[in-house]
C-alpha cells in the first residue's frame, strides 16, 4: 500500500468514528451510505482535479463549470424525460471541450494553469449570469435527477455506484501507461518531454478528465438539490482541499487517485461532524483554509525528508537507505 | 451538542418593539384602495402633499436598482418595466444596475442626477451606506421614491414596501406552532444572517416560537442553497429521527427541504415557504400541511405608480405600506400558475400586463 495514503486514512477514520460517537445512527447502512452519497459528487471531482494537479498544474474552473452545466441541463431539459440523455451527453461533451481549451491554454499557448482557469472561472460564471439574467429557468426531469437523487436497488444510491465505477476506472487509468506518462510530466515535465512523453498532451487530456469529472459531479448534485445558480461555487476548492488532504503534492508527481478520493470524504466528514455538533457555516471557509496550508505544509516537509527522485537531489535518499 | 438552537443571537440587536407590534397589528387591517389591486392599496396611510412636484409630461423616469440578482428581483424587474410601458406619458425610463454594489449605486444616483429625471426611484442596495446617496439626490429638488430595503432618511417624498418582515416572520411560525403538537420538534432555516428584512423575519418567528411549547431542535444558514438544505434537513433528521416542522425565511429552499423528507422515507411535516411556483406545486401535488408567508413582487409596480400620482400633485402615502397576503391550502389554486417557470414569485400583480406570460419566462 502506497505510504502516501497512511495520513488521509488515518484522519478520515478518526472523522468517521467521532461522527459515529456523535451520532450512533451513522453506523447504519443507510445513513451511511446517504453520507456517501452526498460525497460522491466531490470524490469524483477529486479525482479529476488530482490528474490535473499530478501533472503539475491546476483547475479552477471546475466549480462555475458544474453551475453551467446544471443551469443548461435545466433549461434544455425544461422538465421533458426524452430530453435527458442527449443533455447527459451534451454535458459531457461540454465538460471535455472546456477541460481541452483549459489544457490548449495552458500548454500552447504558455499562460499558467491558475490564470488560465481562474480566466475560465470568471467566464463561465459570467456566461452563465447573462444567460439566465441571474434566475435559471425550466426544470430538471426525474430521469436526470435519479442519478443524483435515487437508488440502484434497495438501499444503494445510483451516486455510490457511479463513484464506484469510476473510482475504479481512475485507478487503472493511473496504473496504465497513460498513469505512468502522466506522473512522470508532474515530477519533471522536462525529464519526461526528453523521454519521448507528450507532454502538453498528457497534460491536456489531464484537464479533459477533470472537465468530465465535473460534468458527471454536475449530473449527481443536480439531481441531489434540483436547479440552483450557486449549486458548483466553492467547489473548485473544496477539490483542491480534498486532493492535497490526500497527499498529494501540489506541483505534481507525487499521490494517488486514491488518496485524493480519500480526501474528499475526509472533508466531507469534517463537514458532517462540524454541522453535527452545531457549528457550521461561514466555519466551514476558515477550516478549509486552514487544511490546505496544513495540508501543504505537512505534504511538503515530507517531501523535503524525503526528496523526490528526479529532481537532482538523489543523497537524502541514498542517506536513507544506508541507515536501513 | 445541539448547538444550533444556541447559535441565534437573542433578537435584541435586529429588533424594534414598536415596529414590531405596529407590523403585527397592521396585518389585521383593512387596505385603503382597489381590492383587486393590491399594488395600489395601502394600509393606514399618511398622506403627505405632492403639488410643489407637479410637472407636465412627457417624463423622464429615472430608476437606481441595487441589483438583478435572483429570481425575486428579476420577476420584479420586469414588473416594473411592463407598468412602465403601460404610461405612454413616460417618455423615457433610465435604469441603472447596482450589481448588488453600494459603491456602484452611489454613483449610479450621481450619474441619474444629470440625466434630468423627471422623479427618481432607489430600491436600495443596503439600508445604512445608501442613505447618505439618497439625502444628497433630495437635495437635488427631483422627488425621490425609495421601496423595498429602506433608507435612514424621511427625505424621499414616499417609501414603499410591504408590511414587513416581522409580520412574515409571525405568520409562518403562528402557522408552525397551530399546526405541531406540544414538544414537537422544529427546525429553522435560514438564508444568511445580518440582513434586517431576514433578520426580521427570524426576529419574530423566535418570539413566537419562544411563547409556544415548541422544541426549535436547530436554526440553521442554507445560504439559499438547495443542496446544502438538503443536507442540513438529513442531519436532522439522523440526529433527532424526525421533525415534526419546518419554519423558513425565504421559500427558494423550501422544496430542497421537502425533497429531504421524501429521501428519508417520512413524512413530510408542516412547513413553510413563499409564493414560487416550484413550492407550490409541490404543495399540491403532495397534499402537503404547508402555508406561505409572501413579500409581494407586485411591490415593483407601486413606484412608477407613485411617480406619476407625485408628478400630477396628487397625494401619496408618506409610508406606503402594501398589503402582504399568505397562502393557505384553502387559496393556493388562485396562485398556482401553469406553464410559469419554477422560480417564478405568483404574487407578482402581472397576470394582466401586456406581455404575460412570455416575458416572465411563461408559456401559455
Amino acid at each position: 500500500m502506497n505510504r502516501s495514503l497512511v495520513p488521509v486514512l488515518g484522519v478520515l477514520a478518526v472523522l468517521l468514528i467521532a461522527i459515529a460517537f456523535v451520532n450512533p445512527n451513522f453506523v447504519d447502512p443507510p445513513v451511511f451510505l446517504a453520507f456517501l452519497k452526498r460525497a460522491a459528487p466531490l470524490a469524483l471531482l477529486a479525482a479529476g482535479q488530482y490528474f490535473v494537479i499530478a501533472s503539475g498544474e491546476f483547475d479552477l474552473s471546475v466549480g462555475s463549470l458544474i453551475t453551467a452545466e446544471v443551469v443548461i441541463a435545466a433549461r434544455l431539459i425544461n422538465g421533458d424525460a426524452d430530453a435527458t440523455w442527449w443533455v447527459i451527453v451534451l454535458l459531457l461533451v461540454i465538460g471535455a471541450l472546456t477541460g481541452l481549451v483549459n489544457g490548449t491554454i495552458t500548454t500552447r499557448f504558455g499562460v499558467p494553469s491558475f490564470i488560465a482557469t481562474l480566466g475560465m472561472l470568471l467566464i463561465l460564471e459570467g456566461a452563465v449570469f447573462l444567460w439566465t439574467d441571474g434566475a435559471p429557468r425550466g426544470a430538471l426531469s426525474d430521469e436526470f435527477r435519479m442519478f443524483g437523487r435515487n437508488n440502484v436497488v434497495g438501499q444503494i444510491p445510483w451516486s455510490v455506484v457511479i463513484l464506484l465505477l469510476l473510482g475504479v476506472g481512475a485507478v487503472l487509468l493511473m496504473r496504465s501507461d497513460f498513469g505512468r506518462t502522466l506522473m512522470a510530466t508532474g515530477d519533471n515535465a522536462r525529464a519526461a518531454a526528453l523521454a519521448g512523453v507528450r507532454v502538453s498532451w498528457v497534460r491536456t487530456t489531464a484537464f479533459i478528465l477533470s472537465g468530465l469529472s465535473a460534468a458527471v459531479a454536475a449530473v449527481l448534485l443536480g439531481g441531489f438539490g434540483g436547479v440552483s445558480a450557486q449549486v458548483g461555487r466553492g467547489m473548485e476548492f473544496a477539490a483542491i482541499t480534498a486532493v492535497v488532504l490526500g497527499g498529494v503534492a501540489l506541483g505534481g508527481g507525487r499521490g494517488s487517485v486514491v488518496g485524493a478520493m480519500a480526501g474528499a470524504l475526509t472533508v466531507e466528514s469534517l463537514f458532517t461532524l462540524l454541522n453535527l455538533l452545531g457549528v457550521s457555516g461561514a466555519l466551514e471557509y476558515a477550516v478549509q483554509g486552514l487544511i490546505i496550508i496544513a495540508a501543504v505544509a505537512f505534504t511538503s516537509r515530507r517531501t523535503d525528508e524525503h526528496p523526490r527522485p528526479g529532481r537532482g537531489i538523489r543523497r537524502g535518499r541514498a542517506h536513507h537507505s544506508v541507515l536501513k | 451538542m445541539g448547538g444550533g438552537s444556541t447559535k441565534a443571537e437573542s433578537p435584541s440587536e435586529f429588533f424594534d418593539q414598536a415596529e414590531y407590534d405596529r407590523q403585527l397589528a397592521m396585518r389585521s387591517k383593512q387596505p385603503v384602495g382597489p381590492a383587486d389591486k393590491p399594488w395600489e392599496q395601502a394600509i393606514e396611510p399618511q398622506m403627505v402633499d405632492t403639488a410643489k412636484y407637479k410637472k407636465d409630461g412627457p417624463y423622464n423616469f429615472c430608476f437606481s436598482n441595487a441589483s438583478v440578482d435572483n429570481p425575486w428581483r428579476q420577476v420584479g424587474w420586469k414588473t416594473m418595466q411592463a407598468e412602465v410601458k403601460l404610461h405612454p406619458e413616460i417618455a423615457k425610463f433610465t435604469a441603472l444596475d447596482a450589481e448588488a454594489k453600494d459603491d456602484k449605486q452611489i454613483s449610479d444616483m450621481a450619474e441619474l442626477g444629470s440625466q434630468g429625471c423627471s422623479v427618481l426611484i432607489v430600491s436600495p442596495n443596503t439600508t445604512a451606506t445608501l442613505s447618505p446617496a439618497v439625502e444628497q439626490a433630495c437635495k437635488t429638488g427631483v422627488p425621490v421614491v425609495v421601496f423595498d430595503r429602506g433608507v435612514r432618511t424621511d427625505c424621499p417624498v414616499t417609501f414603499i414596501n410591504p408590511i414587513g418582515g416581522y409580520a412574515f416572520g409571525a405568520d409562518a411560525a403562528e402557522f408552525i406552532t397551530g399546526k405541531v403538537k406540544e414538544g414537537g420538534k422544529v427546525l429553522a432555516l435560514r438564508i444568511l444572517p445580518g440582513v434586517d428584512v431576514l433578520e426580521n423575519r427570524w426576529a419574530a418567528a423566535k418570539l413566537a416560537f419562544d411563547k409556544s411549547k415548541l422544541n426549535v431542535v436547530g436554526v440553521e444558514f442554507t445560504d439559499g442553497d438547495p443542496a446544502k438544505t438538503k443536507s442540513i434537513v438529513s442531519d436532522y433528521l439522523q440526529r433527532h429521527g424526525k421533525l415534526d416542522g419546518v419554519w423558513m425565511d425565504a421559500g427558494a429552499t423550501s422544496v430542497a427541504a421537502i425533497e429531504a423528507f421524501e429521501d428519508a422515507g417520512q413524512p413530510v411535516p408542516p412547513i413553510t415557504g413563499e409564493d414560487q411556483q416550484d413550492y407550490l406545486r409541490k404543495w399540491k401535488d403532495a397534499k402537503l400541511t404547508a402555508f406561505s408567508a409572501t413579500y409581494p413582487t407586485y411591490q415593483w409596480r407601486t413606484p412608477v405608480i407613485a411617480g406619476l400620482k407625485i408628478l400630477a400633485g396628487q397625494e401619496v402615502p408618506k409610508q406606503w405600506k402594501l398589503p402582504q397576503p399568505t397562502i393557505t391550502s384553502d387559496n393556493i389554486d388562485q396562485y398556482l400558475l401553469p406553464g410559469m417557470p419554477p422560480l417564478h414569485y405568483a404574487l407578482c400583480g402581472c397576470k394582466d400586463m401586456p406581455g404575460y406570460p412570455q416575458n416572465w419566462g411563461g408559456t401559455s
